[in-house]
Protein backbone atom coordinates (compact mmCIF):
# COMPACT_ATOMS: atom_id res chain seq x y z
CA UNK A 1 0.00 0.00 0.00
CA UNK A 2 3.20 2.40 0.39
CA UNK A 3 4.41 1.15 -2.35
CA UNK A 4 1.26 2.30 -4.40
CA UNK A 5 1.24 5.34 -2.92
CA UNK A 6 4.76 6.38 -3.57
CA UNK A 7 4.24 5.13 -6.96
CA UNK A 8 1.69 7.20 -7.70
CA UNK A 9 3.08 10.50 -5.80
CA UNK A 10 6.14 9.74 -7.78
CA UNK A 11 4.28 9.31 -11.13
CA UNK A 12 1.97 12.70 -10.85
CA UNK A 13 5.03 14.68 -10.53
CA UNK A 14 6.77 14.81 -14.04
CA UNK A 15 3.31 14.61 -15.44
CA UNK A 16 2.13 17.42 -13.32
CA UNK A 17 4.69 19.41 -14.69
CA UNK A 18 4.62 18.33 -18.31
CA UNK A 19 1.22 20.08 -17.83
CA UNK A 20 1.69 23.16 -16.11
CA UNK A 21 5.52 24.00 -18.10
CA UNK A 22 6.25 25.18 -14.32
CA UNK A 23 9.69 24.77 -15.02
CA UNK A 24 12.24 25.07 -18.29
CA UNK A 25 13.01 22.10 -20.31
CA UNK A 26 15.94 20.97 -19.23
CA UNK A 27 14.91 21.36 -15.73
CA UNK A 28 12.32 19.47 -16.03
CA UNK A 29 13.91 16.50 -17.78
CA UNK A 30 16.59 15.95 -14.85
CA UNK A 31 13.24 16.23 -12.86
CA UNK A 32 11.51 13.10 -14.84
CA UNK A 33 14.84 11.22 -14.85
CA UNK A 34 14.94 11.76 -10.83
CA UNK A 35 11.18 10.53 -10.63
CA UNK A 36 11.88 7.34 -13.03
CA UNK A 37 15.15 5.98 -11.29
CA UNK A 38 13.17 6.57 -7.96
CA UNK A 39 10.12 5.22 -9.24
CA UNK A 40 12.04 1.96 -10.48
CA UNK A 41 13.48 1.55 -7.13
CA UNK A 42 10.17 1.78 -5.22
CA UNK A 43 8.68 -0.59 -7.63
CA UNK A 44 11.88 -3.05 -6.80
CA UNK A 45 11.61 -2.42 -3.09
CA UNK A 46 7.77 -2.81 -2.63
CA UNK A 47 6.66 -4.93 -5.77
CA UNK A 48 9.13 -7.40 -6.56
CA UNK A 49 10.35 -7.25 -2.85
CA UNK A 50 14.23 -7.32 -3.51
CA UNK A 51 16.16 -6.71 -0.66
CA UNK A 52 19.94 -7.09 0.59
CA UNK A 53 18.91 -10.64 1.80
CA UNK A 54 20.68 -13.73 0.80
CA UNK A 55 17.67 -15.24 -0.42
CA UNK A 56 17.75 -12.47 -2.97
CA UNK A 57 21.26 -11.80 -3.37
CA UNK A 58 21.28 -14.19 -6.41
CA UNK A 59 18.65 -11.70 -7.81
CA UNK A 60 20.90 -8.50 -7.05
CA UNK A 61 24.03 -10.06 -8.98
CA UNK A 62 21.50 -11.01 -12.17
CA UNK A 63 20.76 -7.56 -11.65
CA UNK A 64 24.26 -5.91 -11.38
CA UNK A 65 25.40 -8.34 -14.60
CA UNK A 66 22.21 -6.88 -16.55
CA UNK A 67 23.44 -3.33 -15.47
CA UNK A 68 26.86 -3.90 -16.95
CA UNK A 69 25.34 -5.70 -20.11
CA UNK A 70 23.26 -2.73 -20.88
CA UNK A 71 25.56 -0.18 -20.25
CA UNK A 72 27.92 -1.55 -22.69
CA UNK A 73 24.87 -2.39 -25.54
CA UNK A 74 22.58 0.92 -24.62
CA UNK A 75 25.81 3.24 -24.26
CA UNK A 76 27.55 1.94 -27.52
CA UNK A 77 24.50 1.99 -29.59
CA UNK A 78 23.77 5.53 -28.54
CA UNK A 79 27.93 6.27 -29.12
CA UNK A 80 27.93 4.67 -32.55
CA UNK A 81 24.50 6.09 -33.44
CA UNK A 82 25.54 9.68 -32.68
CA UNK A 83 28.95 9.32 -33.91
CA UNK A 84 27.86 8.46 -37.25
CA UNK A 85 24.45 10.67 -36.92
CA UNK A 86 25.20 12.84 -40.19
CA UNK A 87 24.33 9.75 -42.64
CA UNK A 88 20.96 9.19 -40.82
CA UNK A 89 20.07 12.85 -41.21
CA UNK B 1 4.91 -49.60 12.42
CA UNK B 2 6.87 -46.36 13.84
CA UNK B 3 9.40 -46.76 12.11
CA UNK B 4 7.40 -47.22 8.85
CA UNK B 5 5.67 -43.81 9.81
CA UNK B 6 9.25 -42.34 10.11
CA UNK B 7 10.37 -42.99 7.23
CA UNK B 8 7.13 -42.18 5.20
CA UNK B 9 7.79 -38.98 7.09
CA UNK B 10 10.77 -38.54 6.09
CA UNK B 11 9.89 -39.00 2.16
CA UNK B 12 7.82 -37.01 2.06
CA UNK B 13 10.01 -34.13 3.79
CA UNK B 14 12.28 -34.79 1.16
CA UNK B 15 9.37 -34.96 -1.49
CA UNK B 16 8.55 -31.45 -0.48
CA UNK B 17 12.30 -30.10 -0.14
CA UNK B 18 12.35 -31.26 -3.50
CA UNK B 19 9.42 -29.37 -5.16
CA UNK B 20 10.89 -26.39 -3.00
CA UNK B 21 13.94 -26.40 -4.71
CA UNK B 22 12.39 -27.07 -8.64
CA UNK B 23 10.36 -23.78 -7.88
CA UNK B 24 12.93 -22.02 -6.69
CA UNK B 25 14.46 -22.87 -9.68
CA UNK B 26 12.16 -22.28 -11.77
CA UNK B 27 12.17 -18.46 -9.91
CA UNK B 28 15.37 -17.96 -10.69
CA UNK B 29 15.28 -19.09 -14.26
CA UNK B 30 11.95 -16.66 -14.69
CA UNK B 31 13.81 -13.84 -13.36
CA UNK B 32 16.62 -14.37 -16.08
CA UNK B 33 14.46 -14.50 -18.53
CA UNK B 34 13.03 -11.38 -17.19
CA UNK B 35 16.55 -9.62 -17.59
CA UNK B 36 16.94 -10.74 -21.23
CA UNK B 37 13.71 -8.78 -21.87
CA UNK B 38 14.89 -5.92 -20.13
CA UNK B 39 17.23 -5.52 -22.52
CA UNK B 40 14.88 -5.70 -25.53
CA UNK B 41 13.10 -2.88 -24.10
CA UNK B 42 16.41 -1.16 -23.25
CA UNK B 43 17.81 -1.65 -26.49
CA UNK B 44 14.54 -0.66 -28.29
CA UNK B 45 14.36 2.38 -26.32
CA UNK B 46 18.06 3.27 -27.28
CA UNK B 47 16.98 3.07 -30.70
CA UNK B 48 14.12 5.42 -30.16
CA UNK B 49 16.74 7.80 -28.32
CA UNK B 50 18.82 8.01 -31.45
CA UNK B 51 15.85 8.70 -33.83
CA UNK B 52 14.58 11.49 -31.54
CA UNK B 53 15.26 13.78 -33.99
CA UNK B 54 14.47 11.33 -37.16
CA UNK B 55 11.21 13.22 -38.33
CA UNK B 56 11.78 13.68 -41.93
CA UNK B 57 9.71 16.82 -41.33
CA UNK B 58 6.72 14.50 -40.26
CA UNK B 59 4.67 15.17 -36.95
CA UNK B 60 6.40 14.44 -34.06
CA UNK B 61 5.74 13.26 -30.32
CA UNK B 62 4.52 17.29 -29.28
CA UNK B 63 1.52 16.99 -31.99
CA UNK B 64 1.11 13.24 -31.92
CA UNK B 65 1.03 12.65 -27.95
CA UNK B 66 -2.08 13.26 -25.35
CA UNK B 67 -1.13 13.93 -21.72
CA UNK B 68 -3.87 13.18 -20.30
CA UNK B 69 -4.67 10.26 -22.08
CA UNK B 70 -0.73 8.69 -21.08
CA UNK B 71 -2.02 9.70 -17.60
CA UNK B 72 -4.74 7.83 -17.53
CA UNK B 73 -2.54 4.56 -18.98
CA UNK B 74 -0.28 5.43 -16.59
CA UNK B 75 -2.94 5.28 -13.42
CA UNK B 76 -4.22 2.53 -14.94
CA UNK B 77 -0.85 0.58 -15.05
CA UNK B 78 0.07 1.57 -11.36
CA UNK B 79 -3.27 0.06 -10.03
CA UNK B 80 -3.04 -2.80 -11.65
CA UNK B 81 0.03 -3.37 -9.82
CA UNK B 82 -1.27 -2.91 -6.73
CA UNK B 83 -4.42 -4.94 -7.20
CA UNK B 84 -2.25 -7.57 -8.61
CA UNK B 85 -0.44 -7.45 -5.22
CA UNK B 86 -3.73 -7.96 -3.48
CA UNK B 87 -4.46 -11.26 -5.31
CA UNK B 88 -0.78 -11.93 -3.86
CA UNK B 89 -1.91 -11.66 -0.37
CA UNK B 90 -5.07 -13.35 -1.07
CA UNK B 91 -3.27 -16.62 -2.73
CA UNK B 92 -0.77 -16.43 0.56
CA UNK B 93 -4.17 -16.44 2.56
CA UNK B 94 -5.43 -19.24 0.99
CA UNK B 95 -7.97 -17.51 -0.09
CA UNK B 96 -8.99 -18.30 -3.51
CA UNK B 97 -12.08 -16.68 -4.39
CA UNK B 98 -10.53 -13.38 -3.70
CA UNK B 99 -7.25 -14.23 -5.34
CA UNK B 100 -9.02 -14.21 -8.85
CA UNK B 101 -11.29 -11.27 -7.66
CA UNK B 102 -8.12 -9.31 -7.63
CA UNK B 103 -6.71 -11.28 -11.10
CA UNK B 104 -10.47 -10.22 -12.37
CA UNK B 105 -9.54 -6.59 -11.33
CA UNK B 106 -5.97 -6.97 -12.72
CA UNK B 107 -7.28 -8.18 -16.23
CA UNK B 108 -9.81 -5.60 -16.62
CA UNK B 109 -7.34 -2.42 -15.78
CA UNK B 110 -4.46 -4.42 -17.86
CA UNK B 111 -7.64 -4.11 -20.79
CA UNK B 112 -8.48 -0.79 -20.24
CA UNK B 113 -4.90 0.42 -20.95
CA UNK B 114 -4.20 -2.17 -24.15
CA UNK B 115 -7.41 -0.70 -25.43
CA UNK B 116 -5.79 2.77 -24.93
CA UNK B 117 -2.85 1.76 -26.71
CA UNK B 118 -4.04 0.55 -29.84
CA UNK B 119 -6.50 3.44 -30.17
CA UNK B 120 -3.53 5.38 -29.67
CA UNK B 121 -1.63 4.03 -32.39
CA UNK B 122 -4.23 3.21 -34.96
CA UNK B 123 -5.39 6.96 -34.63
CA UNK B 124 -2.01 7.89 -35.37
CA UNK B 125 -1.79 5.48 -38.28
CA UNK B 126 -4.84 7.04 -39.68
CA UNK B 127 -3.59 10.34 -39.17
CA UNK B 128 -0.76 9.63 -41.62
CA UNK B 129 1.70 9.00 -38.86
CA UNK B 130 2.08 5.26 -39.21
CA UNK B 131 5.48 3.36 -38.77
CA UNK B 132 6.50 3.65 -42.56
CA UNK B 133 6.71 7.73 -41.84
CA UNK B 134 9.90 8.51 -40.33
CA UNK B 135 12.62 6.72 -38.32
CA UNK B 136 11.03 8.40 -35.64
CA UNK B 137 7.78 6.87 -35.87
CA UNK B 138 9.01 3.02 -37.05
CA UNK B 139 11.14 3.33 -33.91
CA UNK B 140 8.38 4.73 -31.91
CA UNK B 141 5.83 1.76 -33.13
CA UNK B 142 8.28 -0.75 -32.75
CA UNK B 143 8.79 -0.08 -28.98
CA UNK B 144 5.19 0.93 -28.08
CA UNK B 145 4.21 -2.41 -30.67
CA UNK B 146 6.65 -4.55 -28.30
CA UNK B 147 5.24 -3.07 -25.02
CA UNK B 148 1.53 -4.20 -26.21
CA UNK B 149 2.47 -7.51 -27.40
CA UNK B 150 4.19 -8.33 -24.04
CA UNK B 151 0.85 -6.77 -22.12
CA UNK B 152 -1.35 -8.63 -24.01
CA UNK B 153 0.73 -12.25 -23.32
CA UNK B 154 0.30 -10.78 -19.80
CA UNK B 155 -3.39 -10.68 -19.84
CA UNK B 156 -3.74 -14.14 -21.88
CA UNK B 157 -1.44 -15.36 -19.03
CA UNK B 158 -3.58 -13.44 -16.53
CA UNK B 159 -7.01 -15.27 -17.95
CA UNK B 160 -5.28 -18.90 -17.57
CA UNK B 161 -4.05 -18.53 -14.23
CA UNK B 162 -7.36 -17.12 -12.92
CA UNK B 163 -8.96 -20.47 -14.13
CA UNK B 164 -6.62 -22.32 -12.59
CA UNK B 165 -6.55 -20.88 -9.39
CA UNK B 166 -10.75 -20.82 -9.62
CA UNK B 167 -10.91 -24.31 -10.68
CA UNK B 168 -8.02 -26.31 -9.12
CA UNK B 169 -8.02 -24.34 -5.56
CA UNK B 170 -4.75 -22.97 -4.21
CA UNK B 171 -1.79 -25.23 -5.17
CA UNK B 172 2.14 -25.11 -4.21
CA UNK B 173 2.67 -25.30 -7.95
CA UNK B 174 -0.28 -22.40 -8.43
CA UNK B 175 1.09 -20.29 -6.03
CA UNK B 176 4.33 -20.18 -7.70
CA UNK B 177 2.86 -19.84 -11.18
CA UNK B 178 0.87 -16.50 -9.76
CA UNK B 179 4.37 -15.39 -8.17
CA UNK B 180 6.30 -15.75 -11.31
CA UNK B 181 3.33 -13.85 -13.39
CA UNK B 182 3.76 -11.11 -10.16
CA UNK B 183 7.07 -10.70 -11.36
CA UNK B 184 6.06 -10.24 -15.09
CA UNK B 185 3.57 -7.98 -14.48
CA UNK B 186 5.59 -5.68 -11.69
CA UNK B 187 8.37 -5.28 -14.75
CA UNK B 188 6.26 -4.66 -17.37
CA UNK B 189 5.11 -1.81 -15.15
CA UNK B 190 9.00 -0.61 -14.65
CA UNK B 191 9.29 -0.58 -18.62
CA UNK B 192 6.27 1.51 -18.53
CA UNK B 193 7.83 3.91 -16.44
CA UNK B 194 10.72 4.16 -18.69
CA UNK B 195 9.14 4.40 -21.68
CA UNK B 196 6.65 7.71 -20.24
CA UNK B 197 10.04 9.10 -19.08
CA UNK B 198 12.00 8.70 -22.34
CA UNK B 199 9.35 8.87 -24.71
CA UNK B 200 6.11 10.74 -24.01
CA UNK B 201 6.91 13.43 -21.43
CA UNK B 202 10.28 14.90 -23.25
CA UNK B 203 7.78 14.34 -26.23
CA UNK B 204 5.75 16.62 -25.10
CA UNK B 205 8.33 18.88 -23.12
Amino acid sequence: MIGFVLALALAALPFGLVAARALPPKQTFVIIGLAAIAQVVVHLLYFLRIDLKSSSQNRLAMLGFAAIVLLILVGGTLWIMFDRYYRVT
Amino acid sequence: MTDAVVTANNGDEIEAEAARRAIEEKTYGFWIGLTSDAIVFALLCAIFVAMAHGTADGPAGDTLFRLPRIFAQTVLLLASSATFGFAGVAIAAGRSRRAVLWLGVTFLLGLGFISAEIAELYSMAAADAGPSRSGYLSAFFTLIGTYGAHVSVGLVWIVLLGCEVGLRGITPFATSRVYRLGLFWHFLVIVWINIFSLVYLPGLL
